[in-house]
């Protein structure tokens, strides 16, 4: 009797242990499978959440963003490396597209379509939507680049290891290879500035103040009064990229 | 249990070993306080120095033509929009001067016609025709150009 | 201008159209088409070696070994090109330190690593365990070193462990299977799943990738199995030829049945980006895509290997069509790799226009520096040979395994 009885509590510690070993096993396998879920996943801000606002119909295509964000974060001068840049689209008359940003528009844009031949015209700056679900921080193999606290996608160069696969995954075009550092560059929405209680230098010099960034959970900031009061669009919103760079009056031409 | 199987069984566990203690040496002492990356690079991201200083900071000296400015249609303008980021001058005002740029090619990033650029943002003129031999400062005040 | 960036300032003025001011270099070049290309090489030799263990096709049974030294040769080179081309190549360990488990680059380490170590090395030396011992007591100098130190140590040649090797050999080569499909599936994945890049953003893109690796692999064992017989002057085994040449025949069916469907869908569904994916495939893509993927990778050596199935010439003339099948069919997967990885970044993901590519000759990511990453592998699979000769091997069957 006394040896069944110790047999089945061997068998029920033995059920217990077996148990929780599998729970284990069980719970420990999921976080593998839980790295398909990054893009299906809410976004998860909480406190200050960073956004940003265009009105393209106050942009005059001056290049005074593109050429200030050069200044302030030493991006390099030649034509290939742009943390910000503006675009010219000119639709034309037959319907065919003209898209041009000579020098990332910081030398300033002249219209290369005669005016009689323009169905409509305007220009686009664009710059790093410092998305939700960044497909940028999805594809870091080493966790080099990352959303911060803030919502702002931000670069560690010290630890990147210049694979450029997040240079693929962005659909913006918005990362580039810093031809010193062997490592990505990108913008930063000024996150030196932000932390200093100032604004991005690309908004600060605008001089239409197309171009505003707050913070999308205070309801009375002038990023969601923007978003609130503007029939704003993101870019290729397809894509679920959780872009958080709302253009006001974006054409559907623009990708 | 045959003697390849224990032999490969402590050569998978010393190698196993040895990457789990190089795992824990080699990562990044602030790796995963906020997220999967090393949360200093926030403070590092941080520190980088502006050079924009700010309009507010350029009325501590040139309070005149700050002011001058407010009352006309540049009122909006930064004025290191135009003359350039600040922060050498404010170090050293007296060798490091700004930019103060006088070319009609300069006013004609914003105010040369173009039908890209809304009518109702900006005033635009053909520079081609508008007075071509002279600079548009000749005659047009930069801080107040309603003049 | 600093002669650092006079290769982009020439790009720059054959840019078609518009593209993104950042798109004009392409960040991923000739070294990232010789990674799919290379691991392609070992799934696909991996796969052959299995068809002979684990289903038994007993007339593959003299490639056996060839085909596992081979995938080992390249497997071991695989991840040079990858390390090669990162701007920062002395961090690479961060990716296996901390991994970041939603990229598929990340897992791709640890990948790697199970299909080298634990399946590919395991294998062989399960099957060149016992045979070690026999050469570490024959052999003398350098060779016997290495034999004692391959061998763990363990002297025992005993049919008893003899078996317990097969046994566990075949146990191995069990899970390989599924592990070279995860490998190469994962290469396809790398690819596949940039949702940015229409071209890449396919779900076939895996499947594509793990067949296409299969007929390369398949097509180089053939051809190693070939050369390693003229150079040790030995009769080629032609039944075990022909049988490696039906199977080719077959996967390269599959291959271009899949390669087709997934182009057939691009053009039916015709998404936002299907006009500047048919300018592509018409334009800068027009040679590497239709004439040497398409019509030298595939439909050549469908039609001659298809003809070998119930003509069947000459033994002469029959090596030589499998020799210049098993070049074309190389060239083929080579450039579909490359149609993939440089046609995916030559137009501009705004769709609005292409940039241009131009492989270097000289340098880190050119063309003699991606050539010495091919011939390094045949330099190791002949050290490897020279080590491990299969046909000095004493144990010839496999003992079936119930």
């Amino acid at each position: 009797m006394k040896v069944a009885k110790e047999n089945q509590s061997r068998r029920s510690f033995l059920k217990n242990a077996g148990m929780s070993v599998g729970a284990l096993l069980v719970t420990s396998a999921l976080p593998p499978f839980n790295a398909i879920l990054f893009a299906a996943n809410k976004p998860k801000g909480k406190g200050i959440w960073y956004g940003i606002a265009i009105d393209i119909e106050k942009c005059i295509g001056c290049g005074n963003c593109a050429k200030t964000c050069k200044t302030e974060n030493d991006v390099p001068p030649e034509p290939f490396f742009f943390r910000s840049w503006v675009e010219q689209y000119t639709i034309k008359n037959d319907g065919t597209i003209k898209v041009e940003s000579p020098n990332g528009g910081i030398d300033g844009f002249t219209q290369s379509v005669p005016d009689g031949e323009i169905e409509k015209s305007f220009f686009v700056p664009k710059m790093c939507n410092h998305c939700a679900k960044s497909p940028c921080v999805q594809v870091c193999p080493v966790g080099a680049t990352f959303e911060s606290p803030e919502g702002v996608v931000l670069v560690d160069d010290t630890y990147c290891i210049g694979c450029r696969y997040c240079v693929q995954a962005c659909p913006y075009g918005c990362r580039y290879i810093h031809p010193t550092k062997n490592v990505v560059d990108k913008c930063t929405l000024c996150y030196h500035r932000l932390k200093k209680g100032l604004n991005p230098a690309c908004m600060e010099n605008c001089p239409t103040k197309a171009r505003i960034s707050g913070d999308l959970n205070d309801p009375e900031s002038e990023v969601s009064k923007f978003i609130k009061t503007k029939n704003v669009y993101v870019l290729k919103p397809h894509l679920n990229t959780g872009s958080k760079l709302y253009y006001n009056a974006l054409n559907q031409e623009v990708r | 249990m045959p003697i390849q199987l224990k032999r490969l069984l402590i050569l998978g566990v010393v190698l196993v070993s040895i990457f789990l203690i190089l795992k824990y040496l080699m990562t990044p002492e602030s790796f995963g306080q906020y997220g999967h990356y090393r949360g200093k690079a926030l403070d590092e991201v941080a520190a980088y120095p502006t050079k924009y200083v700010g309009s507010e900071t350029c009325y501590d000296c040139h309070d005149s033509i700050v002011l001058a400015k407010s009352e006309g249609p540049h009122s909006g303008i930064g004025c290191e929009s135009c003359h350039g980021p600040g922060f050498k001058h404010i170090e050293d005002p007296e060798t490091e001067k700004l930019d103060k740029p006088n070319t009609r090619a300069f006013c004609a990033h914003c105010h040369a016609f173009n039908k890209a650029r809304s009518e109702k943002a900006i005033t635009q003129q053909n520079i081609l025709e508008h007075n071509p031999e002279d600079n548009c400062t000749e005659c047009h005040n930069p801080h107040q150009p309603q003049q | 201008m600093n002669p650092q960036f006079e290769h982009l300032y020439q790009a720059l003025t054959k840019v078609d159209g518009y593209i993104y001011p950042n798109e004009i270099e392409l960040s991923w070049s000739i070294l990232i088409v010789l990674y799919p290309f290379i691991t392609g090489l070992v799934a696909g030799a991996f796969i052959l070696a299995s068809l002979e263990r684990v289903f038994n096709v007993k007339s593959l049974k003299p490639t056996y070994v060839i085909a596992l030294l081979t995938a080992f040769a390249f497997m071991l080179v695989a991840t040079m090109p990858l390390i090669f081309h990162l701007g920062q190549p002395l961090r690479f360990w961060e990716i296996m330190i901390t991994p970041h488990l939603t990229s598929a680059m990340a897992i791709f380490g640890f990948v790697y690593l199970w299909y080298l170590m634990v399946v590919l090395l395991l294998e062989i030396w399960f099957d060149y365990r016992a045979d070690m011992v026999v050469w570490s007591k024959e052999a003398t100098g350098l060779k016997k070193w290495l034999y004692k130190i391959f061998s763990l140590g363990i002297s025992d040649v005993s049919p008893e462990s003899r078996r317990w090797d097969d046994k566990l050999g075949y146990i191995v080569t069990v899970i390989g299977i599924p592990s070279a499909f995860l490998l190469h599936g994962y290469v396809g994945f790398i690819f596949g799943s940039i949702k940015a890049n229409p071209w890449w953003s396919t779900v076939m893109m895996p499947v594509i990738f793990l067949f296409s690796a299969m007929v390369s692999g398949i097509a180089l064992v053939m051809l190693v199995f070939m050369i390693v017989n003229y150079i040790r002057k030995q009769k080629i085994d032609m039944l075990c030829l022909d049988t490696i040449a039906k199977y080719l025949f077959y996967i390269i069916i599959i291959d271009f049945t899949l390669e087709s469907l997934d182009q057939i869908h691009r053009f039916y569904e015709a998404e936002e980006s299907f006009e500047i994916i048919s300018l592509l495939m018409s334009g800068k893509l027009f040679v590497t895509l239709l004439i040497f993927q398409v019509l030298i990778g595939m439909i050549i050596p469908v039609i001659s290997l298809g003809t070998m199935q119930f003509y069947k010439p000459k033994e002469k003339i029959r090596q030589g069509i499998y020799l210049v099948t098993g070049i074309l069919v190389l060239v083929g997967i080579f450039f579909m790799r490359w149609n993939v990885v440089i046609g995916g970044q030559l137009f501009s993901k705004s769709f609005y226009g292409f940039t241009s590519f131009k492989l270097a000759l000289i340098g880190p990511e050119g063309f003699l520096m991606a050539s010495i990453w091919l011939i390094i592998p045949f330099l190791i699979l002949a050290f490897l040979l020279w080590l491990f000769p299969p046909w000095k091997k004493t144990q010839e069957e496999h003992v079936s395994v119930e």
